[in-house]
């Protein structure tokens, strides 16, 4: 499976929600406004998209995962559509992206142990054969992404840390070795000291078993952090994309530069300096700032 | 409005003289695996006119601690002990640990304001904003109806919004925007004090930028004394005047922002400042922090971070490190840590301060 390339194709991916309570709107709101791009995983990467919420990040990334057939457009898996997918082909394809979520606590069933989350994928994906077999590919699995299995296994979803949960999935993807983690906000709910030890798995996915992930976040810093090529989404479009080094360098697009100047940096030598004046602009305007000062990255 | 410049004034006089004097505070909750004892001996001290940051991992017990200034614990919770000292601004001292819980709700909005963690939720939504701060200005001042009116515009526009916004109903606005209004709140009845629990989470990235500018400007134009709880340390960098880092229910490190950002002194505050990713410069990998928070049913023995800590020696097991200002070249406010890194070199300069 490695050795051949696999691809995922969005190609001018539509999507609208209909409904009274988008009266407002005209009766529909245009979440994804034909977007079109593609993952490969040779060579293996790491495509941040980033946005403000409701720029419309979760549902692409519900769409490349087939949960949400889109208006019009088409997502094809190594040239096959997603969503007409059967048998095999579809087994294929759920196998080899996989997805992360943002809320480590929405994804547990809480009545259940979290074992229970890595026995099932062992079983859809025949993954081992018998108990002590299956035993040791989920322990393989666990300490690849720097958890204890004793900390883990025979325990309820509340007895878990947010970063414990979010790499017991991560743990998941391990043992599935997908080609593709389609990754919406994971870390947006984590502490700083735990989400760089989930990034770096990330990376360490990309670089040791050649995973490409689309990495969904609002969290510039992030993004800069984790590298690779970055699409800016704003009202349902790409507005800006190239590698991270130099959109969120050398933004171009006003809609960039305001995100950009809006993130406080982690430096109190670099405060904003209109700190004492209240932005009076109305909030669905776009905020005109000057660009921050960045340094560029050494090559 | 003179009565309003006069006390406006007063603040920005009184800047630097002390507010609250926390003591040895514990905040315990009854559960069924046992008491858990989310803030467990936090010392602390607020001055006036300060932004004081207070960062930390979830479950250290910021949200506790601050519910707990207040007062507003609730069961299963309860104030195990220790003392908050409350210098009011004609020099009386009270610790709202002992007044009644009248007297309590006096101090409340008049003198110490709440912004609680999704505090946009807490508007009434069945009411238009004026009548909320009508509400709320008339329950803890004597002004009247007409009074209240006539400056809520004023107020709104203070805190960046268009006066018109008093006539809306909450649905109506942004989640900055309710945010800014419960501030304004604030504002309204000119607290000493304003603590806001996590202000900026959940919002999106340019209105949080509005909604720190807000704050920024509380004390800016009105010398008000803000405690800004959150665990991002990008909001601190940009606000806060001092920051105390909180671990495992206690403060490990008390210091000027800059200090903390670019020498920090305890462990774990290294690690802190060490796992934030920045935009620009070098990529390198950063180490974040191995192992996980503490049970605040069973919090390790000795130094609560010593099974994290990459320094650890024999003694932190054994004992507790207190909190004590260690001697810093550059520093006009000495650094209070509670590490026994520091612990020789604390007693040396201790002594020969005089204890400080």
């Amino acid at each position: 499976m490695a050795d051949s390339e696999n691809r995922i194709e969005v190609s001018h991916v539509t999507h609208e929600f209909h409904g009274a309570a988008l009266r407002a709107t005209g009766g529909k709101l245009v979440a994804v406004n034909d977007v079109s791009f593609s993952l490969t995983d040779s060579p293996p990467q790491i495509v941040n998209l980033v946005g403000q919420s409701g720029s419309g990040k979760s549902t692409l990334a519900r769409i490349i995962l087939g949960l949400q057939k889109p208006t019009r457009g088409s997502v094809t898996f190594n040239g096959k559509d997603v969503y007409r997918l059967g048998g095999r082909d579809k087994e294929e394809y759920l196998r080899s992206v996989q997805p992360v979520f943002q809320d480590p606590y929405g994804i547990f069933n809480p009545f259940y142990k979290v074992d229970r989350v890595l026995w099932k994928a062992i079983k859809k994906f025949h993954l081992a054969k018998g108990r002590s077999d299956g035993l040791e590919v989920i322990e393989r699995s666990l300490r690849a992404v720097d958890l204890r299995p004793e900390d883990v296994l025979g325990r309820y979803p509340h007895q878990l840390s947010g970063g414990q949960r979010q790499r017991v999935m991560l743990a998941r993807v391990h043992m599935l070795q997908p080609r593709f983690i389609i990754a919406d906000e994971p870390v947006s709910m984590l502490d700083a000291a735990v989400r760089v030890l989930f990034l770096n798995i990330l990376i360490d996915f990309r670089d040791k078993y050649g995973m490409t992930t689309l990495f969904i976040t609002h969290d510039l810093s992030t993004s800069y952090y984790v590298g690779g090529d970055i699409m800016v989404m704003h009202k349902g479009g790409i507005v800006e994309s190239g590698k991270v080094d130099d959109v969120l360098v050398n933004p171009e697009h006003p809609y960039t530069r305001m995100l950009l100047s809006s993130v406080p940096v982690p430096d109190p030598d670099a405060r904003w300096k209109d700190r004492a004046q209240v932005v009076l602009a109305e909030e669905e305007e776009e905020l005109v700032v000057d660009k921050p000062d960045i340094e560029a990255p050494n090559p | 409005m003179a009565v309003r410049q006069q006390a406006l004034e007063d603040n920005k006089s009184a800047a630097g003289t002390p507010l609250l004097d926390v003591r040895d505070l514990r905040v315990y909750y009854n559960t069924v695996s046992g008491v858990s004892r989310a803030v467990d001996g936090v010392d602390l001290s607020v001055r006036r006119g300060e932004i004081l940051g207070i960062a930390g991992e979830s479950g250290s017990g910021k949200s506790t601690l601050t519910t707990a200034l207040l007062r507003l614990t609730k069961p299963p919770g309860f104030i195990a002990g220790g003392s908050i000292i409350f210098h009011s601004r004609d020099g009386e001292l009270v610790d709202l640990m002992k007044v009644s819980e009248a007297q309590m709700r006096s101090y409340r909005w008049r003198n110490l304001s709440y912004l609680p963690q999704g505090s946009m939720n807490s508007l009434n939504p069945v009411m238009r904003i004026s009548d909320q701060f009508e509400d709320v200005i008339r329950a803890h001042s004597d002004r009247s109806t007409q009074e209240i009116r006539d400056i809520v515009p004023e107020l709104l526009r203070q805190v960046g919004l268009e006066p018109h916004v008093a006539k809306m109903y909450p649905h109506e606005l942004s989640g900055g925007m309710k945010q800014r209004v419960i501030i304004a709140m604030a504002v309204a009845l000119n607290s000493d004090l304003v603590v806001a629990d996590e202000p900026t989470t959940a919002l999106d990235v340019h209105i949080q930028r509005v909604v720190i500018q807000t704050l920024g400007a509380l004390r800016d134009n009105f010398g008000m004394t803000v405690i800004l709880v959150t665990h991002d340390m990008a909001v601190h960098a940009e606000l806060a005047d001092r920051v105390a880092v909180m671990y495992a229910g206690s403060i490990v490190e008390v210091g000027d922002v800059r200090q903390i950002f670019k020498d920090p002194k305890h462990p774990y505050t290294k690690g802190l400042i060490g796992s934030i990713p920045r935009i620009g410069g070098e990529r390198r990998r950063l180490s974040g922090i191995q192992g996980n928070t503490p049970s605040p049913t069973n919090w390790p023995s000795g130094c609560r971070f010593h099974p994290r800590c990459p320094y650890v020696m024999d003694v932190c097991p054994r004992e507790v490190p207190r909190l004590l200002p260690i001697r810093d070249g550059q520093a006009r406010q000495k650094p209070l840590v509670a590490c026994h890194l520091y612990t020789e070199v604390q007693a040396e300069s201790g002594g020969r301060d005089g204890g400080q």
